[in-house]
């Protein structure tokens, strides 16, 4: 009695097997260490002028007068950013900005889900002309509303004010945020809502116990979308406002006359928030821009 | 064309502790079509991969036509493949599709066009060349695939899963000319699929993977009449290979289901010197037949389900306990509940260690 | 603004067409109609009524209808010099943010060690306005900036790189800060598009022996297509609209359309002439959008 054999590796013409070539390999290895070169230089050009600007925001006003600069931080100091959020209208304007934010991003949401939600579960007429309009407007320069809307601001007595620049900036978040949310829905299954409906949920019951759940995250995602345009968006709102401006615009209209380290402490307020909001965004990014930017 | 020879390859995925492959080694010779089958995750696909150069192993080597290919890239070692998903490319042409292989190798156009009108003829897609992948159905893209690769020539043809997307009906028929067409060229071929039937049907020899290892490899009715473990048996094979629990006495009788036949020699020597061997015994549905009960030289046993398949009647019958599949002649008229004697084929038997699961042979 | 049948075509498998809705029925046709009236409305006051009176505003003068404004906006002494450097950039720019767009996208897909940093630290000035990329690379091209002090270390003389009488230094400083903000726009819908790729594709090439630029060019860039389409429509219009970084880099000496609308506006308080120029802008950006449709559809007659 024997165990039956296995892995017969008897070959008509068997020869015997070359020499492993290892070149290729080393092939292989360079390149990964050139792929590692290209990507840590690049992170150096997109990198640097951030540690740059934070450098330069939390150095003392001595410090930023020496040459040449030093590029470590060895003097570290909150004098600049002090100096710079005691200037007139700096804390106004950033509490503006988080105002206009907030009131944008619910705004766009209240109106954009719903029609977001047309968008993906209707085929209803009209539907593909409605996308091409809100692929039309997307593409409108926001000078182009800017200025007509502050005349008709003025007329209304809105002008000056944070609906003036909310209403702006939803007008402008809008198409996106449909577009979004109709590609948030499209990814919760249909069958989903039916099997809810089959088992007694009524239309808007379904809506709000399964879909939503289900759909909120990408709808975060829309969301901290539509807080960041608005809180870089300058044109609109230095042009829409006088006194209630946001903290772009109040760093933009003092540009000419202020020194340069009120200009480095309010770029880098400026670009904390993207640090951040890409950090919480970064897994979405490519699904956001690749779904529905089309 | 040339032969295979892949030696003691281990491979690891990043991010996994389980071997994809564990010391596998193959010869494949010159114009053999040979099968990896196994089951999903049983390391057939990387197998392919690392002889394609879409992976390369931690260790052993492979090589074609006597040349060391290991660790080169696919563009080097002068292959073709059909790939599972066809991967034809949708925005070429389907004339284009077919040619790309010779593009790259810059074959001069007149001789490239030559090719292609063969390959087109051979799967009879002379009409739709100039046509876009998207205006095609799944079956003539599953063509464009196969063109392609026979336009190239090269050392060896390799498929994976070729036919897995194709409905069960169109798959029967390509099979065929798949056969037909791999046959008139001669190429080495080396063909990974899951599904046994296609395994045997097309097969020089069969390589029956199992967690990274091949568990036997043979020619595919060996594989099919011999299996070398449990394994194989129970994953070759529609309905797979019965398996009982028995015993050979010291006194050379074979008892299973608390009942006792004769044992074959090598198997009561082996008993009478050990005093007792348990086995593993291994029976096809269509080496059983169905008696009367109480008839000499059968097993008691009870007609569970009766499952009419057309071709044959497949019965789920109760062997003391143990549940078989029986295959009988659609004529035979059974009926559930129904008390009948089985009949083994004492040349189907096949025994398996328990232990080991391997099969033991005189 | 891009086609909108185009997503389609970057689909993994090939399929039929995009799964549709379910044909309509009344009682959803009427939902629907309720759902998306808010956003219509919306957008009609907003973007509506403010287009017309724009155009009429831009028209406008004291006596009805007008070109002076026209005729005021290209008498201004700025306003063809702003011309020419928004076209410069765009022109110079563009094709730089592709390329090195396209490489960064196929840095990450190699997966190098750390590559989740990188895309983070990659996508970064996606978020970053133009005003504030303006301020962040002015700590560089400063006088008494980074760059300058580094040629002070090594002993060579610092260079007044946004003075108004070094134009090619102070485009340079501007293309840089564009191209380090804009470029992750272009990277990120790039990266989007090659994930929407399936692999079988490039190593089928590989297997018939294509070598790495044989891929990029016959498999890879055809099949990205709709994506660079999208991006490259979408950026040149948004490239129109950069004003901040030059405004805040080099004052007035760096003048670009949209920069000009602004000063017109609160500097010189006309709005007629402000007018006047927002709509060269629209004009100017539905042309190019329209010209890279009509120039992407033209080569493109493969249905997917």
């Amino acid at each position: 009695m024997s165990h039956a054999t296995t892995n017969k590796t008897t070959s008509p013409e068997s020869r015997p097997q070359p020499e492993v070539d290892r070149r290729p390999l080393a092939r292989q290895r360079r390149n990964r260490i050139l792929l590692q070169v290209g990507c840590v230089l690049i992170t150096l050009f997109m990198a640097l002028p951030i540690y740059l600007i934070a450098l330069s925001a939390t150095s003392s006003r001595a410090a930023l007068q020496e040459f040449p600069l030093s590029f470590i931080p060895n003097n570290f100091s909150l004098e600049t950013m002090e100096t710079f959020l005691q200037s007139t209208g700096i804390l106004g304007g950033l509490i503006n900005s988080i105002q206009v934010g907030i009131f944008t991003l619910l705004l766009s949401l209240i109106i954009g889900v719903p029609a977001g939600y047309a968008v993906a579960r209707f085929a209803f007429p009209g539907r593909d002309p409605y996308q091409l309009f809100l692929l039309f407007t997307r593409a409108l320069p926001i000078v182009v509303l800017s200025v007509p809307l502050a005349q008709l601001f003025l007329q209304t007595g809105l002008y000056d004010s944070i609906l003036a620049v909310v209403l702006l900036h939803t007008a402008l978040a809008l198409p996106t945020t449909i577009l979004i949310t109709s590609s948030v829905f499209l990814g919760v299954p249909r069958d989903v809502e039916e099997a809810a409906r089959i088992f007694g949920c009524s239309p808007v019951q379904a809506f709000l116990k399964v879909v939503m759940p289900m759909a909120i995250p990408g709808i975060a995602a829309a969301s901290i979308f539509t807080f960041v345009m608005s809180w870089n968006e300058v044109l609109g709102a230095s042009i829409l406002t006088l006194n209630q401006r946001t903290l772009p615009a109040q760093v933009l209209s003092s540009l000419a006359e202020s020194p340069l380290a009120y200009r480095f402490a309010g770029g880098f307020l400026l670009v904390v928030p993207a640090l951040i909001f890409i950090f919480f965004m970064r897994r979405y990014l490519t699904n956001m821009w690749g779904s529905t930017i089309r | 064309m040339a032969d295979i020879s892949i030696k003691g390859l281990h491979k690891t995925y990043p991010g996994s502790t389980e071997l994809a492959t564990n010391n596998v080694s193959l010869e494949v010779a010159e114009g053999e079509f040979m099968v990896l089958l196994g089951p999903s995750g049983c390391g057939k696909t990387t197998l392919l991969r690392m002889v394609a150069g879409l992976d390369f192993p931690d260790e052993g080597s492979i090589s074609i036509g006597g040349r060391d290919v290991t660790y080169l890239p696919p563009q080097d070692r002068n292959l073709s493949m059909v790939f599972q998903s066809y991967a034809v490319f949708p925005h070429r042409k389907v004339r284009t599709n077919i040619g790309f292989g010779l593009v790259m190798k810059k074959v001069p156009r007149d001789e490239l066009e030559k090719k292609v009108a063969w390959a087109a003829d051979l799967l009879q897609l002379t009409p739709y060349l100039d046509r876009y992948p998207a205006q095609l159905s799944g079956g003539q893209r599953q063509r464009v695939a196969v063109a392609r690769a026979i336009v190239m020539d090269a050392d060896v043809l390799l498929m994976d899963e070729p036919l897995s997307n194709l409905d069960a009906l169109l798959r029967l028929d390509f099979r065929a000319e798949l056969k037909k067409i791999v046959q008139q060229l001669g190429s080495t071929t080396l063909y990974v699929t899951h599904d046994q039937v296609e395994a045997m049907s097309l097969s020089d020899r069969v390589a029956v993977m199992k967690k990274g290892q091949i568990a036997q490899l043979g020619h595919p009715i060996t594989v099919y009449e011999e299996p070398a473990d449990r394994f194989v048996g129970g994953f070759i094979g529609s309905p797979p290979m019965n398996f009982l629990e028995g015993r050979v006495t010291q006194q050379g009788a074979l008892e299973v289901a608390g009942q006792s036949t004769d044992a074959p020699e090598f198997l009561a020597r082996s008993a009478a010197r050990s005093g007792g061997l348990p086995v593993m015994v291994g029976i096809r549905a269509e080496n059983i037949y169905i008696e009367q009960r109480g008839a000499p030289g059968t097993l008691d046993a009870t007609v569970d389900v009766v499952e009419p398949l057309g071709h044959a009647t497949l019965l789920t019958v109760d062997l003391g306990g143990q549940v078989i599949k029986v295959q009988v002649a659609s004529t035979v008229r059974v009926s559930p509940a129904e008390k009948v004697g089985l009949r083994f084929d004492q040349a189907a038997i096949r025994f398996f260690d328990t232990e080991t699961q391997l099969g033991l042979t005189a | 603004m891009a086609a909108p049948d185009a997503p389609a075509a970057a689909r993994p498998r090939p399929r039929p067409a995009a799964p549709r809705g379910r044909p309509p029925r009344k009682s959803s046709t009427s939902a629907a109609m309720l759902l998306i009236a808010p956003s219509i409305v919306f957008m009609t006051l907003l973007f509506g009524w403010p287009m017309v009176s724009g155009v009429l505003q831009a028209f406008g003068g004291p006596e009805g209808l007008t070109t002076a404004n026209f005729s005021r906006m290209a008498q201004d002494p700025y306003f063809w010099s702003s011309v020419g450097n928004t076209l410069l950039l765009i022109v110079v720019m563009i094709p730089i943010q592709f390329v090195l767009a396209l490489a960064m996208a196929l840095l990450i897909r190699a997966k190098p060690r750390g590559s989740s940093v990188y895309f983070y630290i990659w996508a970064i000035p996606l978020a970053v306005s133009d005003l504030a990329a303006g301020l962040v690379w002015l700590t560089v091209f400063t006088d008494r900036g980074y760059l300058n002090s580094v040629l002070a270390s090594v002993g060579m003389e610092p260079v007044s790189w946004l003075a108004y009488d070094n134009y090619a230094s102070m485009f340079m400083a501007v293309l840089i800060a564009e191209v380090w903000r804009a470029t992750s726009l272009v990277f990120v819908i790039v990266v989007a598009g090659l994930q929407s790729i399936p692999k079988d594709y490039e190593e089928a090439a590989s297997v018939f022996g294509a070598g790495f630029w044989d891929r990029l060019f016959h498999v890879t860039l055809p099949l990205l297509r709709p994506s660079l389409q999208t991006a490259l429509i979408l950026r040149t219009i948004l490239a129109f609209q950069t004003f901040a970084v030059a405004l805040a880099l080099t004052g007035q000496n760096f003048p670009l359309v949209v920069g000009e609308t602004y000063r017109w506006y609160t500097g010189l308080q006309d709005a007629n002439v402000a007018s006047a120029l927002a709509l060269v802008v629209m004009a100017v950006s539905m042309v190019t959008a329209i010209g890279y449709l009509k120039l992407l559809r033209d080569q493109s007659e493969a249905p997917r």
